[in-house]
């Protein structure tokens, strides 16, 4: 059963240095307050997998603390490109950091493979594209059937999956809406899991019956951080900022600016910083 | 309509390939804003899809991330991550996959990973993102990108994603069922692929625009076809629709 605790606590108990982290959520629902929590807390030699790895995984990269990345895209969506990472491939700065680059669709086999527990993803994907010359991950089986060719890859299955989502019930129980990318199966496939919240309410009230709800007993923890997915956005609590994404180009343009960004806004900050962003915007 | 501008053109020109029985793949940037202009356009029942999972979206303005939220909310569906490659995408159900790229050969194969060697790149690139099996999935590609000798070069740095490989039969030996780039639209010019040698060729010049601009703009051999066309100019309505469109995205995202 999923406990309800402060995200100071949850980190603590659920994230170790060394760890296989996931933070998933396609653009939605990106858990930037927990991830703050990692960073604050100082876990180190990390190896993270995220199929956009954004602003987020910039910044750990940027404060050293990733020895691995697995990822499909790499950019600042709607922006251009992610600079810290750019930094890390290009000049090792701050430290070296190894790549396992695929694309979305052997990304998105991978976790789900992951969910349900097989060894591998296998796929239609990878014809013609360079990624399988560079990349030792990317291997191919024949189909026992119709002897097509087809692409596999590892399951991915962290140690832990960080996600946010807009609610859990008292019991628990955890809702996602809108644009659910790839959370439940990093959920489902990972060792452990902590996901903050828009909100605990009482019940889930007139939803779906097919709604995607992730059951108490496969989280380990629960956190209440309204807003915490800003600059990402919740459905139905508040929109993307936009404006945000673009400063992100000239704040991690710089390593002196980012580090004094980072020392500012998240080494010497907390969840409650996030608070304000819920009212900031309408509902959307 | 005056002051047409040569961006103005491509993308009105680039949307009206799409039909309206389309089911069309959206990329970010250009091919949005073309699949948009063509669902404002002509094709007001195509379907939209973009890989965050929405399918069938009828977005007011144009999105600055393929996840924004108004994706979600005007779409007629909308699944998960795994359910659109797997499903959608890899089950065969996208007739086109419209792309952009930072380096594009003459065959339409496109790297968007890295310049310079993948070990150690003078730039590293985002990737690839869905773009590999787009490529190979949807029953075939428009590709839209600006005219430049640096998007446009001889040979990639990096095989992102395959068009028509090294020519004439590399995408069948390598097990490829749908057609892959079938149109280029540019700022300067339309190019199809010669059904011989499947390189790409100019079939039609932007009203004002060159051959000179074109193989200058161009960092390989340009082939032309036998007989060149003018690319029909932008009637009232399309021009209207794109900068209406345009001039409601702009003040949305000004707005919040």
């Amino acid at each position: 059963m999923a406990k309800i605790m402060e995200l100071e606590t949850a980190i603590r108990e659920n994230v170790n240095d060394g760890d296989f982290l996931v933070m998933e959520g396609f653009t939605h629902l990106i858990p930037h307050a927990a991830a703050h929590e990692v960073i604050r807390q100082g876990y180190k030699d990390l190896t993270l997998s995220r199929m956009t790895p954004d602003m987020i995984y910039d910044q750990f990269i940027g404060m050293g603390r990733v020895k691995k990345l697995i990822f499909s895209y790499a950019g600042n969506p709607g922006v251009g490109l992610l600079l810290r990472f750019r930094d890390a491939v290009e000049n090792q700065w701050p430290r070296a950091l190894e790549i396992e680059e695929h694309s979305h669709a052997a990304m998105a086999n991978a976790y789900e493979a992951g969910a349900a527990g097989l060894p591998c993803a296998v796929f239609r994907g990878y014809r013609g594209a360079g990624l399988t010359g560079v990349n030792p991950n990317i291997k191919s089986i024949e189909c026992p059937f119709t002897g097509e060719k087809l692409a596999a890859v590892p399951a991915l299955n962290a140690d832990v999956a960080i996600i946010h989502a807009q609610r859990a019930n008292k019991n628990g129980d955890v809702l996602l809406e809108g644009i659910i990318g790839v959370q439940k199966e990093a959920v489902l496939g990972a060792k452990r899991a902590v996901v903050t919240v828009e909100e605990i309410v009482d019940d889930f009230g007139d939803i779906s019956p097919n709604a995607v709800v992730l059951p108490s007993w496969t989280i380990n923890a629960v956190v209440v951080v309204a807003g915490g997915a800003h600059p990402s956005y919740a459905h139905g609590y508040y929109s993307r900022d936009n404006g945000f994404y673009k400063d992100w180009d000239r704040i991690s343009r710089n390593r002196d600016v980012f580090l004094g960004w980072m020392d500012e806004n998240v080494m010497k900050s907390g969840p409650q910083a996030f608070e304000v962003h819920v009212r900031k915007g309408p509902a959307k | 309509m005056t002051n047409i501008t040569l961006a103005e053109i491509m993308t009105v020109t680039a949307a009206r390939a799409l039909k309206n029985t389309d089911v069309c793949f959206v990329g970010i940037g250009l091919p949005s804003e073309a699949c948009n202009l063509a669902r404002l356009t002509h094709a007001p029942e195509i379907t939209l899809i973009y890989e965050s999972g929405t399918i069938g979206t009828k977005p007011n303005v144009l999105p600055l991330s393929i996840g924004d939220g108004e994706l979600c909310e005007t779409a007629v569906a909308n699944v998960s991550v795994p359910e659109m490659f797997r499903y959608w995408l890899q089950g065969g159900r996208i007739t086109v996959g419209f792309l952009s790229a930072a380096q594009l050969d003459r065959f339409g194969n496109i790297n968007t990973t890295v310049i310079g060697d993948y070990h150690n790149p003078t730039t590293r690139l985002p990737g690839g993102g869905g773009a590999p099996e787009i490529a190979t999935s949807c029953g075939e590609i428009f590709i839209t990108l600006k005219h430049s000798k640096r998007a446009f070069v001889d040979k990639l740095d990096f095989f992102t994603s395959i068009g028509h490989g090294d020519g004439p039969g590399h995408r069948g030996r390598l097990g490829i069922t749908t057609k892959g780039p079938t149109r280029l639209v540019t700022d300067l010019c339309v190019m199809l692929p010669n059904p011989d040698s499947c390189e790409f060729e100019v079939v039609s010049l932007h009203p004002g625009v060159t051959r000179e601009q074109v193989i200058e703009a161009t960092g390989w051999p340009l082939a032309f076809a036998r007989n060149i066309i003018e690319t029909a100019a932008p009637t009232a309505i399309e021009l209207a629709a794109l900068r209406d469109l345009k001039q409601r995205t702009a003040d949305t995202h000004a707005a919040a």
